[in-house]
């Protein structure tokens, strides 16, 4: 057990207290959703990727910083931000999942073409993943592309697209194969969201905003070069973006933030007289979280560590994102109880313009439910937890209509 | 920064659960736990030989020298086998007590005794650690009166240290003048409670240390993040003994376990139980190497883990249907050890009240 910081790290560690000291009034507010970024976010992106503190192991000729990665750097970097209150960068799909993917089994022709752009917040993509009949089933994807005349045509629908409305582009998976077993029958194509034939419907949200779109595609060219890896290696490409994903790992910065932002919230919010930090209901919550965020903390921590030994850590890492965002919804759950009456005049300021604190909270806290269901419900999680982690027996299978040529007993 | 063991206290651990597998299995629990002692012999030696008395005794009085996350990790492979052995008590708080309160004089007299397994020093709380029950003593001169109820691990002791509610140290050897000592059978038949009075009894002040109050907190902390650790070894027990049964027993012809309704409660447990592991080494890390989070980080790990483990315990048992409830499977003695360790050193609520204080959050801070 060491926790302490080499030289190294406390040296990086020092380096980004004095820049947070000199451009942190810079920073854009963190929390309350996902929007395209504005002008003050996209110079702030530029700021801190001129100081390497994003894309920060992205090559130098892709518009990176051109490092050795290195898990404990970026979460020296991670904490020192969530501990200043301070917008880290953007964490978009396109930086956490497309940009990854593509450095690992893009062309060089791609990562030319996309990589600087999306990291500097240029390029914002949305993903085509989910479909109205296949939402958890992700490889049972029907929106189908056809190669005609060097363009790839696709036709289908996808939903709960997020950022779509507003995006440049889409990676998208959709069936190639048709006569392929299921997961061998998708490719990863890269489009413009300006291609004729694309229809986007923003999907109003609970927020009041439209996080998500349902796309509508109805011959929609797509030239062949935009394939990503090749054909009927969809499933592969979408599972290294996944793996991406999932080495997003060791940062509970998002709940370490938001107990900071509780504790001064308790102490500066008084009702009749008496700062709710000393008001017994409310600071019982806010200690039990402080509990919770004390042993996330420690979890991730372990999970950094084992990821920096190159240890697979199982079901250690399984329970983040069902644990992860439970937590973030019970630490938001509180914000809003302490805002109280007093919070609930509610006025999004719109896509493009900052959101006043106690509208901030409000979307986070309905945004946070979102979360639970995005990206793997979380009762999906707890049969990931159940049956990869504690190695228990799936459901007996249901007669369901399976695509033709898909292989028996497989689900995605 | 590494966070986890190392490679020696993850051999230690392998070696404590091996031992504990092969000298306490259920029906030796049960003799065990049947008089309700606290305490056995054979164990109790055996433990000596992979070197459990000395385990956080300076070398140089004859002991290993280690800190309280290796005295974690062994809780926490005790609390999993339930063993009737009083560790947090004998082999980590007092040695803790004598390393930051007593003489060199003292130390010299008392802890190579502990290092040997010789003296077994229960510690008790009158006042301090939020305990329910009597904790009314005096310490006049060198005589003690009053009475404490409640001590843990003073099955077998050899000397009492007390504690005062000022963080006054007073040591008293079993059989001293005035001192009446009557053992109770816990809830967790693995270890008893006991009632301890005192009438101008012979004590032995431990009084050097520069801050006595901070000195007797640093002793209770400690207990503290090592019960919290056992509670962690005893919810882990009752997890994977229920995740095997899920897998065994069949209803309406499949397992249980691929009910989602099973699955689900035993995902619920992982999830809340695996954080708890990371936040007991954090904690007792702290008590070795972090002093300014020492307080805070023992308040909320003795709290929040027995909360987790309060419910593990209730799903788990659930888990096992009827059966789960009878005293056969024997699943019961973990679920007891669980509530018993989360009230004696001080329930969640206290625990989780003494950290209010800590950071200026109540009427009074």
């Amino acid at each position: 057990m060491d926790l302490s910081l080499s030289e190294e790290y406390q040296a990086l560690q020092a380096e980004i207290r004095a820049f947070i000291a000199t451009h942190g009034h810079k920073s854009p507010k963190v929390g309350g959703g996902r929007k395209r970024p504005d002008q003050k976010t996209l110079d702030w992106q530029k700021t801190l990727l001129e100081h390497g503190y994003v894309g920060r192991t992205i090559p130098v000729e892709y518009g990176g910083a051109g490092k050795t990665p290195d898990v404990m750097e970026a979460a020296v970097i991670a904490s020192e931000f969530a501990a200043a209150n301070i917008y880290a960068g953007l964490t978009n799909q396109g930086v956490s999942m497309l940009v990854p993917t593509l450095l690992e089994v893009g062309t060089e022709e791609q990562k030319r073409a996309y990589v600087a752009g999306t990291i500097r917040g240029d390029i914002i993509w949305c993903q085509g993943y989910s479909e109205p009949g296949n939402g958890s089933d992700l490889a049972n994807a029907q929106t189908k592309a056809e190669l005609k005349d060097g363009f790839w045509v696709v036709n289908g629908q996808k939903i709960w697209t997020s950022s779509a409305h507003y995006a440049d582009m889409m990676f998208l998976l959709c069936r190639t194969e048709p006569d392929k077993p299921k997961h061998e029958g998708l490719s990863y194509l890269l489009l413009s969201m300006n291609s004729p034939g694309i229809d986007r419907r923003p999907l109003k949200t609970m927020t009041g905003r439209s996080e998500f779109n349902e796309v509508f595609f109805t011959d929609v060219k797509v030239p062949e070069s935009q394939i990503v890896v090749g054909r009927g290696k969809g499933w592969y490409v979408a599972n290294v973006t996944l793996k991406h994903e999932r080495l997003m790992i060791g940062d509970a910065s998002k709940v370490t933030t938001r107990l900071e932002q509780l504790i001064k919230m308790l102490r500066a919010t008084e009702v009749d007289g008496v700062p709710l930090i000393r008001q017994a209901e409310f600071r019982d919550r806010l200690l039990r979280l402080q509990g919770e965020v004390i042993a996330w903390k420690a979890h991730n921590l372990r999970l950094l560590t084992e990821a920096a030994q190159g240890i697979d850590s199982g079901v250690k890492r399984m329970i983040v994102k069902y644990g992860g965002t439970m937590l973030g919804f019970r630490l938001s759950s509180l914000a809003v109880d302490a805002l109280g009456a007093a919070g609930l005049p509610f006025e999004s300021a719109g896509e493009d313009a900052e959101d006043d604190d106690a509208t901030t909270w409000n979307i986070d806290y309905m945004y946070d439910v979102g979360l639970m269901i995005g990206g793997g419900s979380n009762n999906i999680q707890k049969n990931i937890i159940g049956e990869r982690g504690l190695d228990l027996p799936r459901e007996p299978k249901v007669q369901t209509a399976e695509i033709p040529g898909s292989s028996p007993g497989r689900r995605g | 920064m590494e966070f986890g063991l190392s490679l020696e206290q993850r051999q230690f651990d392998d070696s404590l659960r091996d031992f504990l597998k092969d000298r306490l299995p259920m029906e030796r629990l049960r003799a065990l736990a049947e008089p309700g002692g606290g305490y056995d012999e054979a164990l109790w030696t055996g433990l000596a030989e992979l070197g459990l008395h000395g385990l956080i005794v300076p070398e140089r009085f004859g002991g290993a020298g280690l800190g309280v996350l290796d005295a974690a990790v062994a809780a926490e492979g005790l609390g999993y086998a339930a063993a009737p052995v009083p560790f947090t008590g004998t082999t980590v708080m007092a040695p803790l007590a004598f390393m930051n309160s007593a003489t060199e004089t003292q130390q010299d007299e008392y802890l190579p005794l502990v290092a040997a397994g010789e003296a077994r020093i229960a510690v008790g709380f009158a006042g301090l650690a939020g305990q329910t029950g009597a904790a009314s003593v005096t310490l006049d001169g060198s005589r003690l009166s009053g009475t404490i109820g409640g001590v843990m691990d003073a099955g077998a002791a050899t000397h009492l240290l007390i504690y005062l509610r000022d963080g006054t140290a007073a040591l008293v050897e079993a059989g001293a003048a005035g001192l009446s000592t009557v053992p109770h059978r816990s809830l967790d038949r693995t270890r008893p409670l006991t009632d301890v009075s005192f009438n101008a009894t012979p004590a032995e002040r431990l009084a050097a240390a520069n801050d006595k109050l901070a000195a007797a907190r640093r002793v209770l902390d400690a207990g503290r993040v090592v019960l919290a650790a056992d509670t962690l070894g005893a919810a882990q027990t009752m997890l994977d003994r229920a995740v095997a049964f899920a897998k065994e027993r069949v209803q309406f012809g499949r397992v249980i376990g691929s009910f989602q309704g099973v699955k689900y409660m035993l995902a619920d447990c992982v999830t809340t139980l695996e954080p708890c592991r990371g936040m007991v080494w954090y904690a007792a890390h702290a008590q070795d190497a972090m002093p300014d989070e020492a307080r805070l980080t023992a308040c909320h790990a003795k709290a929040h883990v027995a909360d987790v483990a309060r419910e593990v315990a209730r799903m788990t048992t659930e888990t096992h249907g009827g059966m789960g409830f009878t005293d056969l499977l024997g699943l019961h003695y973990w679920f007891k050890r669980i509530g018993f360790n989360r009230q004696v050193l001080g329930g969640p609520e206290r625990c989780r009240e003494e950290a209010a204080e800590l950071q200026g959050w109540t009427l009074h801070g």
